[in-house]
């Protein structure tokens, strides 16, 4: 008898099983989108900002995109289970593409030429897009080449300090001093001592990259437990192999740290590095554009260099997931 | 250094000659062995026995050259004993596996050591199937539990087929069935291999099961107090009358205050 009462009620309650296949969050943020994109087209820009339409497209697709998403997401599998994942996030974007462009262009809030639109930002990208694929190239190429030499240097130096006493009684009184110095404070010294600016840009990046790599390398090293060294000694390993097959797998990790700090102080220091003379270069175009008072094209170049820097951590993660791999007990 | 297949099939007899021993802490020098003289035979196994902090340990540090005596000498078959080599290994109580190796990595870790561990694959497969190991040779130490990861450190030693092994409570931090069939499993690797053993433990009983003479030192500075010869045949049974009667006399040379209930 009772069966005959609750059943009915349940077969209720799961008779949405068909709508659960929706994603809500997905729904929601295609809401937002299609706002922003409502408020971008219906409303008139206070003045002209050029490329309101694009935004508008823009937005307009990305709710669709959502829309059909939050259909099919279910049946997506690991990518639909990643975008997901980012409902809350599109979220607040879709809210904050339309508070951006309601207090920007639609109301003039936030006035010009301190605060740009989205459109704003889209303007610079498709009527100065060539120019900043140049600069972003550049770039990379100065932020490659110091880097890299940067971190090279200090890995080994950083080996150096963590195995050897000597080495490390004059070089870790130097290392502590040089360390807390700004890289840009070098500036100076090193246009006496490179014979081009850009060499002298490099040098600025590298050292800001290669310190805090050489600090972790030798607290690293200096770590590593006694008795792995015993183990291998015991088995008839030589000084290098103590070194390259234990000290330096077994400093790994710390190494890793030291390579994504160096990462983040390479880009803080780029901007000024490319102020030496430099004809090219995200920090270049900002520092030109900062002096015309184009806060537009300045919010633009730092939204690239925010997604390079991003996109270069991200690479570094991979990097360390594969060479650490198997050990995720020990980190 | 010699390689693999010259060394001897079975074991190499040890000498100890008044070796004498101590650290400096804090600049007061703290005596950790004195004047201890000891002979192994080719295949022997020898435990030694003594509380928790005695200096054996030390001892066998020694013996394994990876720090020198202040005072004595040590000859390992023909040879004075001065820096490690990989004919008298070590196995610590933490089997201190390299964690960024796989299992197959770190048994290989001494055929790399001078360069041949590439074309000797099938003695790595091998020396784990010795340890029943083989369906682990792909995972990370983190992966593998106390006893496997201890097994793991055998295989390690013996694949460089050393003729003298050198246990320093190698079951210490297993569990007590573990310990049960990994104390097992040493005697018939003992028995296949026919290296000579030196075993420091603080089991009395361990020790009476597993080696062929047992040592009894007194607290710090280590001394020998007694040589027990045990001579069973294996495989042995703890509750075998002659056993108990070794342990009685073992455990009151240790000094241990025993109801006469219990011992």
């Amino acid at each position: 008898m009772t069966d005959t009462i609750t059943s009915p009620a349940r077969r209720g309650l799961e008779a949405p099983a068909g709508l659960a296949k929706i994603w809500p969050a997905g729904l929601l943020a295609s809401l937002v989108w299609a706002a922003a994109s409502g408020i971008t087209l219906a409303l008139p820009d206070v003045i002209p900002w050029g490329s309101t339409e694009l935004f508008a497209a823009l937005t307009a697709a990305g709710a669709l995109t959502l829309v059909t998403l939050a259909f099919t997401a279910e049946g997506l599998g690991r990518f639909g289970r990643a975008v997901k994942a980012a409902g809350p996030w599109l979220i607040a974007l879709g809210i904050w593409f339309a508070l951006w462009e309601f207090t920007t262009a639609k109301t003039g809030w936030l006035p010009k030429p301190f605060f740009s639109p989205p459109q704003g930002l889209l303007h610079v990208y498709v009527s100065d897009g060539a120019r900043l694929g140049l600069c972003i190239a550049y770039t990379l190429r100065l932020w490659a080449l110091g880097y890299f030499s940067g971190v090279i240097v200090g890995f080994l130096t950083g080996v150096g300090l963590g195995w050897s006493p000597r080495f490390s009684y004059w070089g870790m009184p130097l290392l502590k001093l040089i360390g807390p110095v700004p890289a840009t404070a070098w500036i100076p010294v090193t246009f006496y001592f490179f014979p081009t600016t850009f060499d002298a840009s490099i040098f600025i990046v590298a050292l800001a990259s290669g310190i805090p790599v050489a600090i972790l390398t030798s607290a690293g090293v200096a770590s590593v437990n006694r008795a792995y060294f015993d183990v291998a000694r015991n088995l008839g390993a030589s000084t290098l192999f103590l070194i390259s097959r234990v000290a330096v797998p077994a400093a790994l990790p710390h190494v890793f740290v030291g390579l994504f700090m160096g990462l983040y102080y390479s880009f803080a220091v780029m901007v000024v590095a490319e102020m030496l003379g430099a004809k090219y270069g995200l920090g270049w175009y900002i520092q030109f554009q900062t002096a015309y008072s184009a806060y537009a094209n300045v919010y633009a170049t730092l939204l690239i260099m925010a997604v390079l820097c991003a996109g270069l951590v991200k690479l570094l993660f991979v990097a360390r997931n594969r060479l650490l791999r198997g050990q995720e007990g020990f980190l | 250094m010699a390689d693999g297949s010259a060394f001897p099939p079975q074991g190499i007899s040890l000498r100890i000659e008044n070796l004498s021993h101590s650290y400096r802490i804090e600049g007061r020098a703290l005596p950790v062995l004195e004047n201890i003289s000891l002979d192994l035979k080719p295949g022997e196994f020898v435990s030694l026995l003594g509380t928790s902090g005695c200096g054996k340990s030390t001892l066998l540090r020694l013996i394994a050259g990876l720090e020198p005596p202040l005072e004595g000498r040590i000859v390992a078959g023909e040879t004075d004993v001065t820096a490690p080599d990989r004919s008298r290994i070590l196995v610590f109580q933490d089997p201190t596996l390299f964690p960024w190796r796989t299992v197959r990595g770190n048994v290989a870790l001494g055929l790399e050591t001078d360069g041949s561990a590439a074309h000797r694959g099938d003695e790595i497969d091998a020396a784990l199937r010795l340890v029943r190991l083989d369906a682990f040779a792909e995972a990370f130490p983190h992966q593998l539990s106390g006893g496997m990861a201890q097994r793991v450190a055998l295989a390690r030693a013996l694949i460089n087929h050393p003729p003298l092994l050198l246990l320093d409570e190698p079951l210490g931090k297993l569990d007590a069935l573990t310990r049960l069939s990994m104390q097992s499993e040493l005697l018939q690797l003992w028995r296949k291999v026919g290296f000579s053993a030196v075993l420091v433990t603080h089991d009395v009983e361990e020790a009476l099961l597993l080696s062929d003479r047992v040592i009894v030192l007194s607290d710090r500075p280590a001394r020998i107090v007694a040589e027990l010869p045990v001579t069973l045949p294996h495989p042995r049974h703890r509750d075998d009358p002659h056993l108990v009667a070794l342990r009685a006399k073992v455990l009151a040379l240790l000094g241990a205050d025993i109801p006469e209930a219990i011992a």
